[in-house]
């Protein structure tokens, strides 16, 4: 699993940094810099809280 | 690939222009022979894909493989020829509508029978001075029921990103001619929510030729893994916006000779655009023009431009105005693109003026490595290799400026074409 975020929805709130900060972090404008790579395992419940919990619904955990 | 054997200029999809005027329809089919499907047993996404033919619109996506994919469902589809040239410094595009419309339009109807289309559209800039001949060869087509698949006209607004294939969809469905985030792609879910082959005006043109001669034809001339010609726009010390057509596979050197450029009065080649990737001159000689030796370098074909700088052009003022360029252009949709480009534009600009803050250097760095990959369209990370490649090719002239030096005396700015932009025009 991979996490992404639709940069077009995306409003900086920061909630993804706070909730996942393992694999997110923000930039200097408050938006995120995410890890590309393959979630590791013990994550995968961190990114889904931190997916449902974003404000605008803009990031996404993708099955690739 | 031998270049020096497959050097020489080559003219198929320029064969037969006129230097003042497209051809009609009749001096068309004396050119390139009648308007037909491949012969019997075989079918033209076939030949397509034996030929194999990359799109000339920049990614250099092979155009058999997506034709099969967009032709792959039950459903009908659209084809959508993309002739909105936005890199200011091409004109390719431009020349092929303008002089050989034909050519084009022929593509698009071969194209739509292939994949079962039942609609095609064609886009251009707003006010682009190739409606006229476009809508000559239309009426003329219309008049000697060339065509099965309607093709409607449509001017897009002049913008940098608006060309882009999710924004051309976009525009066509009725919205602004912004990028839209990924999946689904065009060839998925396009024009009318169905699979849409969107092809560069050139590519099109090829497939047109595809079509008439055959795969063999087209593979006879060129690189042997991305055969056939190309259209390139050559700008450099002794020529303006020439377009030539030459077998991929040749060198640089060679292409902006045919051109009339004399490399020797230059200091940078920018190979593709605003999208593309700055090299220095030595480098810039043993350069071959095929997709995969470029990508080898870390460069791209794009939409294949070469330009050329001269001696005593300042590299600095050059990347901040085009910096300043491309972060006005921005859609304005994702974060990273909003922030960065002006970020970046601002910090070239201080560097240009001679107001430069060494602490920004690490900024700077951070911004260009941060953007790419961020955006739902390419536009960050085109516009950041863009000045970081810049940036290490005018490396003399960074550092004089980095001293508070600035311009060497009698530098000349103003060179790289960037136009007006259009602002809030996206309909």
């Amino acid at each position: 699993m991979r996490v992404k975020v639709n940069p077009i929805e995306c409003k900086a709130h920061g909630v993804c940094a706070e909730l996942l900060p393992e694999w997110i972090e923000l930039d200097e404008w408050g938006y995120p810099v995410i890890d590309g790579g393959e979630l590791p395992r013990q994550l995968v419940a961190h990114a889904k809280r931190a997916a449902a919990a974003c404000p605008t619904l803009a990031l996404i955990l993708a099955k690739d | 690939m031998s270049p020096a054997a497959r050097s020489k200029p080559t003219a198929r999809l320029l064969a037969g222009l006129l230097p003042d005027r497209a051809l009609t329809w009749e001096e068309h089919l004396a050119a390139h022979g009648p308007l037909a499907q491949p012969g019997p047993g075989k079918h033209l996404v076939v030949e397509v894909e034996r030929s194999g033919l990359l799109g000339r619109g920049g990614a250099g996506f092979p155009t058999g493989r997506k034709m099969r994919t967009v032709a792959a469902g039950a459903r009908r589809t659209v084809v959508v020829a993309n002739g909105a040239e936005s890199e200011p410094a091409s004109h390719k595009d431009h020349v092929l509508l303008s002089h050989e419309p034909h050519l084009v339009l022929d593509g698009m109807e071969l194209a739509a029978g292939a994949i079962a289309a039942d609609q095609g559209h064609l886009l251009v800039h707003r006010g682009s001075s190739a409606l006229p001949a476009l809508r000559v060869a239309l009426a003329e087509r219309a008049r000697a029921r060339v065509d099965r698949t309607p093709v409607t006209l449509h001017e897009l607004p002049a913008r940098y990103v608006a060309s882009e294939e999710s924004a051309l969809v976009h525009f066509l469905n009725g919205g602004d001619a912004k990028p839209t985030y990924t999946p689904p792609r065009p060839f998925e879910q396009g024009v009318a929510r169905r699979p849409t082959l969107v092809n560069n005006v050139e590519t099109l043109a090829q497939v047109a030729l595809i079509a008439r001669h055959g795969s063999e034809w087209f593979r006879a001339v060129g690189d042997a893994d991305e055969p056939g010609t190309l259209l390139v726009t050559v700008s450099g010390p002794g020529t303006v916006d020439k377009v030539v057509e030459v077998p991929t596979g040749t060198s640089l050197e060679q292409t902006t000779r045919v051109a009339g450029v004399d490399l020797g009065a230059a200091s940078a080649v920018l190979v593709g655009g605003y999208f593309g990737t700055w090299v220095g001159i030595g480098q810039a000689r043993a350069l071959h023009l095929t997709q995969h030796a470029l990508r080898a370098g870390g460069g791209a074909l794009g939409a294949g431009v070469l330009l050329a700088v001269p001696h005593g052009v300042c590299g600095v003022t050059e990347l901040a105005r085009v910096a300043r360029y491309l972060a006005r252009e921005s859609a304005g949709q994702c974060g990273p693109c909003l922030n960065g480009l002006p970020a970046i534009a601002a910090a070239l600009e201080e560097l240009a003026g001679g107001s430069w803050d060494p602490r920004r250097g690490a900024a700077l760095d951070r911004w260009l490595s941060l953007m790419p990959g961020r955006g739902a369209c390419r536009h960050p990370d085109g516009a950041t290799r863009f000045v970081g490649t810049g940036l290490a090719a005018f490396a003399e002239d960074v550092e004089r400026h980095q001293r508070g030096m600035i311009c060497a005396p009698g530098a000349r700015t103003g060179w790289l074409p960037v136009p007006a932009t259009a602002e809030g025009v996206w309909r």
